[in-house]
């Protein structure tokens, strides 16, 4: 039982939040690395892309809502998602039409375009708290868990909950959708293959027939897919407000650098990796431990490797350690 | 054309200050309060109960023969030193005779020291309640209606011990607010016998709350205290801590405690308890009264802002004087015993009373009675939350 009791603690507070929140910062990553790897310069507005498209979610939610139209179980926001990934599409094509595209015909340096991205950031963190303001916005609903801690606990006679949110649940489900989505394009399909051909050799691939503005748009629609979906995933799971997404920057590069700039595995993979290193390193283990040890061998303290106070700190040294030794990152990226 | 224009410029000049003179003297009051930042869904009545104090001495027009009082507001930030400093600055160049803020710790402190000790301003604060202020080498020059934190934690120790909890985890947001009040709650709480399993700080404004929660509930305890904010990192807290089934009640101190709160996490809420600076009996149902609809004056620290503002009045009229050295000394004497009680809407009275030479003994809306170097004693209200409400249920 002690040992049931333990494998419940750890899944319901370090695995499953870690999985969940891993989803999330991989679905950002891989929207990170692909503007990097295909138009080679660091998007800064890629959180508030992810605001911004999730506003467009919550308003067509709330306007179901209002109709009376809703998915049961499932939250209306799944419903209109489809239209707030039309919206962040074209919001992408009209910014690098209006922006972009001037400084990619002067062949600019990258260091010039990560400015410009930043400018087209505060742009888009003021278009979004002037339409949405800078609140909290609720707009999930439908059945909250799938497993419940309290259920759990009545129906296994464990003294550990388990709880297990639908967020948490359709975050999971979607992100491997898209993931297995994304491979596909990029491998099997004429147009995937013709990204990957201008991101290893520009030039080449102009020389073989293939049409950047083509390869630059197509770009641009996966990005808005995969902003749209994760931004929508986290407000979901946590809540919509619009700093919060400003913040997610930080861990979101910092996945896609681990995992290596430009490289679809390494986002995923860098994405769990600073996931469970924010969750486990500064978890206190005490729980589990007393579960599992002898009466005798209990643990008096919290063995906690460190304070939830230095989780932010986790990542950015394991961000150093990886870039001294392996400075394309876990997965050969292209080096910063 | 040149002479033509500075003779016209002059002209205007000396009407205007002509104009000034005969319209009596007037006596600007500037309003320091983090209108964006943590505690934005609070400012707005605090600021509308202060400028109703000044509203009602100006239609008195018993202040120094008729003064006229206006409010002169500035955006603090409440967490961001750099701008409440700025917002300060500015309002002394526009030549305030007094300074009601600033409202969140950190920033009063640092308003404090950089701006109205130099320049000799007094500040009263109707919600600053770090301990650290207490102790702040301040010339006089700093008072506040609300009372310390150092009082909240005792006060939260003896509900905490009425309801029988035995052991709490403590959990508050990374600043002087934050980290006074938990130092605060924690000491009171193992002085009565109380455990404390783990205090982990967590940041505002995070993506992800799931590492903190999960060694909060590792480290166990009957409640979880929150000392954070209720617009910042307190609810993601409580979402997450929810979420995960870690916890089903919490403990809410001061900063906690706001309409939003239960409107963002919804019916699990119901059941959690806390309390904050406030007051019972005629002051707070006057003041209600006075505000109808134009605000909600039970919303907190509000009280405190009317009765900060109608203390810099009663001080100048005391010292006959707009000047924050002359009356720095007479804000003690307005606000306590002894003298004759003065509650909300009375404020013309009080007064007529000290300029007629006798003794008021300010009550206001939050019962002050200013105690030390110049902090509220501090009565509190305990609230729960009931059906999506933060209610009364009490007084301490």
């Amino acid at each position: 039982m002690d040992f049931l009791n333990a494998i419940i603690a750890f899944l319901n507070y370090v695995f499953i939040p870690g999985v969940a929140y891993g989803s999330q910062l991989a679905l950002g990553a891989l929207g990170v690395t692909l503007v990097y790897g295909i138009l080679r310069f660091s998007n800064f507005a890629h959180g508030d892309t992810m605001a911004l498209g999730s506003m467009a979610t919550v308003l067509m939610t709330w306007l179901f809502q209002s109709w009376g139209i809703s998915l049961g179980p499932l939250p209306t926001a799944l419903l209109a998602l489809p239209f707030g990934i039309l919206f962040t599409i074209g919001l992408l094509l009209f910014t690098d039409r209006a922006v972009y595209k001037f400084y990619r015909v002067k062949k600019a340096k990258p260091v010039i375009l990560v400015i410009v991205s930043l400018g087209i950031t505060f742009i888009y963190n003021g278009v979004t708290r002037f339409i949405i303001g800078p609140d909290d916005q609720n707009f999930f609903d439908g059945e909250r868990f799938i497993i419940s801690a309290r259920e759990f606990k009545k129906a296994t006679g464990l003294a550990e909950g388990l709880s297990f949110k639908t967020t948490q649940g359709i975050t999971i489900v979607t992100a491997v959708i898209v993931v297995v989505a994304l491979f596909w394009f990029l491998n099997k399909t004429r147009a995937g293959k013709s990204m990957r051909a201008y991101s290893d050799n520009e030039d080449l691939a102009l020389l073989s027939g293939i049409n950047p503005e083509r390869v630059v748009m197509i770009t641009w629609i996966i990005v808005a897919f995969l902003t749209t979906i994760a931004g929508v995933l986290y407000g979901l799971d946590k809540s919509f407000k619009p700093f919060t997404y400003f913040q997610l920057l930080l861990p979101i590069f910092a996945s896609a650098i681990v995992g290596g700039l430009g490289n679809p595995i390494g986002a995923i993979a860098g994405g769990f990796v600073i996931a469970f290193s924010e969750v486990t390193i500064t978890y206190a283990w005490k729980k589990i431990l007393v579960y599992l040890m002898p009466e005798s061998l209990e643990p008096s303290g919290l063995v906690q490797l460190l304070s939830t106070d230095y989780k932010f700190a986790v990542s950015f040294v394991i961000l150093l350690i990886v870039l001294l030794f392996k400075p394309t990152g876990l997965f050969k990226g292209q080096s910063v | 054309m040149k002479k033509m224009l500075m003779a016209t410029t002059a002209a205007a000049l000396v009407a205007t200050s002509a104009f000034a003179d005969g319209h009596a003297k007037e006596v600007k009051l500037g309003i320091l309060f983090g209108f964006t930042g943590p505690i934005e869904s609070l400012t707005g009545p605090m600021s509308a109960g202060a400028e109703m104090a000044m509203k009602e001495v100006t239609d008195s027009g018993m202040l120094l023969d008729g003064a006229k009082v206006t409010s002169i507001r500035a955006d603090g930030g409440c967490i961001d030193n750099g701008m409440a400093t700025a917002g300060a600055e500015r309002l002394l160049a526009e030549g305030i005779n007094g300074l009601v803020g600033s409202d969140c710790s950190g920033v009063t402190g640092a308003v404090l020291q950089n701006v109205a000790i130099p320049n000799g301003m007094v500040m009263i604060s109707p919600s600053a309640t770090s301990p650290g202020l207490t102790t702040m080498e301040d010339n006089g020059l700093f008072f506040r209606t609300s009372p310390s934190d150092a009082r909240e934690g005792e006060v939260m120790a003896e509900i905490l011990q009425e309801r029988g909890v035995k052991s709490i985890a403590l959990t508050y947001t990374n600043n002087d607010y934050g980290k006074g009040l938990a130092d605060a709650i924690e000491s009171s709480f193992k002085a009565i016998g109380g455990e404390v399993t783990i205090v982990a700080a967590h940041e505002d404004g995070k993506a992800d709350y799931s590492a903190e929660v999960g060694a909060l509930a590792s480290a166990g305890g009957d409640l979880l205290v929150v000392a954070g904010y209720l617009d910042q990192g307190g609810a993601g807290i409580i979402k997450s801590a929810l979420d995960a089934g870690a916890w089903e009640t919490f403990g809410l101190p001061g900063g906690m405690i706001g309409e939003n709160l239960p409107k963002t996490i919804g019916p699990d809420l119901d059941g959690s308890y806390g309390q904050i600076a406030g007051s019972q009996g005629n002051g707070i149902d006057k003041l209600v009264e006075m505000a109808g609809d134009a605000f909600d004056a039970t919303s907190p620290y509000t009280p405190e802002s009317y009765d900060a503002a109608a203390l810099f009045m009663m001080a100048m009229q005391a010292a006959n004087s707009t000047d924050p050295a002359d009356y720095k000394d007479k804000i003690l004497e307005v606000a306590n015993a002894p003298g004759e009680k003065i509650y909300p809407g009375e404020l013309g009275k009080a007064l007529e009373l000290i300029k007629a030479g006798k003794d008021v003994d300010y009550v206001g809306a939050s019962a002050v009675e200013l105690i030390g170097p110049g902090e509220s004693a501090g009565t509190y209200r305990m609230i729960e939350v009931k059906d999506g409400k933060n209610e009364t249920i009490g007084f301490k």
